[in-house]
């Protein structure tokens, strides 16, 4: 549905009352994203119902830089409204002026507007030292970040306290904001998919099968089954490697120096393991247009052996992190995200999986080879707290390791079938890529990264991109990050972050 | 209780790294390694084209790998596998930022000894004590992950009297990741200037060099090089902890660049490899395969 802006904006609420009529209905919010478009600039906000994927769009004409704003009755869309404004120059109506998100500039030109031809020229970020927002007596503000005590991604959280509660915390990605929506325009997809990797690089698989996902979807390629069980391979191991990252920050976090020493050996093992499958510690290269660049570098055999082996060891030393007093009370009721917060900003992965959210786009909207693979049921858990998301990460590793041995077993069978065709001399193209040809059109790609789910809206013109528009599940989460600490204090600060276990590179683009 | 059973349970895991050889197997893409021997024919000139990131070029007649842009993509290989291959190497972390430009011709080893010379000078204070500041300035978040690896039980660099710390003020080495965002460029300004002399920079990853895949644009300045003066380069996309690990031991002087190996290579079998001096000739780290013990108490 296409609602086009004829003369005011500030009295046409039919798109903003389109997005929340669907949402209303069973909808759930994705993402809201601004490009160009013939005659002026398109607002597209994509929401999932199921198995499928509903738009609703609005035309602004050229010149127009206002547009009805859906966050009043779709909270979700709020950081996506605050990022269109930071980047787009598209200021919301309805709302006060939101504060600047991802890219905080002095008000002027260079902006990366999607209409605007050719790169932006440089400009200054024009970071505003925000006023508090709670009056009191003895509140103050504490700006942690952007260079934080430890090694972090550069984030800067003003957490305004009274001493020891968090009432009021303020999220600021800006500062490491790289501009790579733009960097997509015009490139070729095989460039695009090394971009789409290092969008946010601690879910590097995720991003390229999200990207390459819309590519084929708008080429009509379906990709090898080889191909696909190569895929989930990677993909669930940079799901096991993330949570395992998140254990060690939560164990870290609680001074176990033990634990602290058997995940990271844990988490070393795994990217190890990547490294053995392609080269590279996060799978970078393996996902390419129309399928995989080719053959994994150890056989099934040898990669179930690997499997069985780690997840006997990991599985015995979360028996017993589960087991320490001293680490659950930590977690146990901190930072809880009630129901109701998470379906208000539709959060994803196992933060959204913690609190009743239990989409999973590998289930409801199957890519690479989850369509034919079983996929077990995890426990439906939605006490919201620390703890249920850990045992959320803990159930979804074990997932992962089920999936992990149904692929090989596919890696396996393929290498007899190859072995047979090339003994028969029947082999026919590659078992591992179907060609992309120089193809026109726009989609949309997903996959279920390890903090959820990531969507790529590509545009492409013969081949190579007209735009890319991303949404990755940490900028989604992190909108909800602030509010979860109704009766934490500041010691709660690094289970709380470590429990969302975002990517900020991922949130700020 | 249980957790002291279980952290005794594998014995020594940690590598032994510098004093001995060690890396992550034959078939990991540590680096790009080009032939010199060939001439410039039309695959070659084919894959220079494809670089994403126009790290290959044709300087003298010779084909010049800057390894301050190498992703680590793998296409040229792919297209013209005679001339570009993978090597699984590690240590190729250089003073300067134009000794990452790699090829057949010889480096300017006396401009390179000069600046070396004035490093280990500047760094001779530090060699059994050396704190680290990390900042990002706009990395793909893969950089934290690699660094964050260098205390774990394997590469464990506290053996090594290299320890991480909050404080610009004790930090005597100041590692830096990221395409250099306009975002972070006074936060990564500043946190230099808190530090004491002597003081050194290293630009972990290609993204911190150039720009990598990001480049320059209206939000990253390509690389770190403009806000603070960076003494050691560690390639890679992102450079794996071994990687890292040796551009710190560079920048304090322990250990020596790799050189011009590079160029050596013949093109051939695995075998037929020359084999760095840094890189263990039987694959990964046998200590990190679960159920392996390593000899305890040799070290």
């Amino acid at each position: 549905m296409v609602s086009a802006l004829e003369d005011d904006a500030f009295a046409d609420n039919a798109f903003p009352a389109a997005v929340a009529d669907r949402v209303e209905h069973g909808a759930r919010f994705v993402g809201l994203f601004a490009t160009s478009a013939p005659g002026g600039t398109r607002i597209l906000a994509v929401l999932a119902r199921g198995h499928a994927i509903e738009q609703e769009a609005l035309l602004l004409p050229a010149g127009r830089t206002r547009y009805p704003g859906l966050a009043q009755r779709v909270p979700a869309a709020e950081w996506y409204e605050r990022a269109i404004l930071d980047l787009h120059g598209l200021e919301p109506t309805g709302r006060s002026r939101p504060d600047p998100l991802v890219f905080p500039l002095r008000s002027g030109a260079g902006w990366p507007r999607p209409t605007a031809g050719g790169p932006p020229r440089p400009t200054d970020p024009d970071p505003p030292s925000p006023p508090p927002s709670l009056q009191g007596e003895g509140v103050f503000t504490i700006p942690y970040g952007p260079v934080r005590s430890g090694v972090f991604e550069a984030v800067e959280y003003l957490v305004e306290t009274p001493g020891e509660d968090i009432p009021h915390l303020r999220t600021r990605v800006f500062y490491k904001h790289r501009g790579i929506e733009k960097r997509f325009e015009d490139m070729s997809i095989d460039d695009g998919v090394l971009l789409a990797e290092r969008y946010e690089g601690v879910a590097s698989v995720a991003h390229a099968m999200a990207f390459c996902g819309a590519v084929e979807r708008v080429a009509g390629v379906e990709i090898p089954p080889a191909a696909g069980a190569v895929r989930v391979v990677h993909a669930e191991l940079e799901r096991i490697a993330n949570h395992l990252d998140s254990t060690v920050r939560h164990v870290e976090g609680a001074g176990q120096a033990v634990a602290f020493a058997r995940f990271s050996l844990h988490k070393e093992r795994v990217m190890r393991l990547r490294g053995q499958l392609s080269g590279s510690r996060f799978g970078r290269g393996v996902i390419v247009p129309g399928g995989v660049s080719g053959a994994p570098g150890l056989g099934g055999a040898e990669l179930l052996q690997a499997v069985d082996r780690l997840e006997k060891a990991i599985r015995a030393d979360c028996r017993l992190l589960l087991a320490t007093p001293s680490f659950v009370d930590r977690l146990r009721g901190t930072g809880v995200v009630s129901p109701e917060l998470a379906a208000r900003y539709t959060l994803v992965g196992p933060v959204g999986r913690a609190s009743g959210q239990h989409e999973d786009v590998r289930v409801s909207r199957p890519y690479a080879a989850y369509g034919h693979l079983g996929q077990p049921l995890a426990e439906p858990r939605s006490d919201g707290d620390a703890l249920t998301r850990l045992h959320v990460r803990f159930d979804e590793m074990w997932g992962s390791f089920h999936l992990l041995r149904q692929a090989a077993d596919d890696l396996d069978r393929t290498e007899a079938d190859r072995t047979e065709a090339d003994r028969t001399g029947r082999g026919t193209g590659s078992p591992w890529r179907n060609a992309v040809g120089p193809v026109s059109g726009e989609a949309l790609g997903w996959a279920e990264a390890p903090q959820g789910e990531v969507a790529y809206l590509v545009e492409l013109h013969e081949g190579s991109l007209v735009h890319a528009r991303v949404r990755s599940a940490s900028f989604h989460n992190l909108a909800a990050f602030a509010l979860a600490f109704p009766h934490d204090i500041l010691t709660d600060f690094a289970f709380i972050e470590a429990s969302f276990g975002l990517s900020i590179a991922g949130a700020s683009g | 209780m249980p957790w002291i059973t279980r952290g005794l349970s594998e014995g020594i895991v940690t590598t032994r790294y510098p004093r001995r050889p060690d890396g992550y197997g034959p078939d990991f893409h540590g680096t790009l390694l080009v032939d010199p021997g060939r001439g410039v024919d039309r695959a070659t000139e084919r894959a220079i084209g494809e670089c994403p990131t126009g790290a290959l070029s044709v300087v003298d007649g010779q084909v010049e790998v800057d390894r301050g842009r190498c992703v680590l993509c793998g296409r040229c290989a792919t297209l013209q596998p005679e001339v570009f291959r993978f090597d699984p190497s590690f240590d190729h972390s250089t003073i300067g930022r134009s000794a990452l430009h790699v090829r057949g011709g010889a480096e300017d080893e006396e401009t390179l000894a000069w600046i070396r010379s004035g490093l280990a000078r500047r760094t001779k204070a530090l060699r059994r004590s050396v704190h680290i500041r990390h900042v990002d300035a706009g990395s793909d978040g893969s950089e934290e992950w690699e660094i964050a690896a260098l205390t774990n039980p394997v590469y464990d660099v506290g053996r090594l009297g290299i320890f991480f710390t909050a404080s610009p003020h004790h930090a005597d080495i100041l590692l830096a990741t990221g395409v250099g965002t306009v975002g972070m460029a006074t936060p990564l300004r500043t946190t230099y200037e808190a530090m004491p002399h002597p003081k050194v920079v290293i630009a972990a990853g290609v993204d911190a060099a150039s720009g990598g895949m990001v480049g320059p644009g209206y939000a990253s300045r390509g690389g770190i090089g403009d806000v603070v003066p960076v003494d050691v380069y560690v390639p890679g996309s992102p450079p794996s902890p071994f990687g890292l690990l040796h551009g710190i031991l560079l920048a304090v002087g322990l250990v020596g660049t790799a050189g011009n190996r590079g160029t050596t290579g013949r093109p051939g079998g695995r075998a037929d490899r020359p084999r760095p001096q840094g890189t263990h000739p039987q694959g990964p780290a046998s200590a990190v395969e679960p159920g392996d013990r390593t000899e305890a108490g040799e070290a």
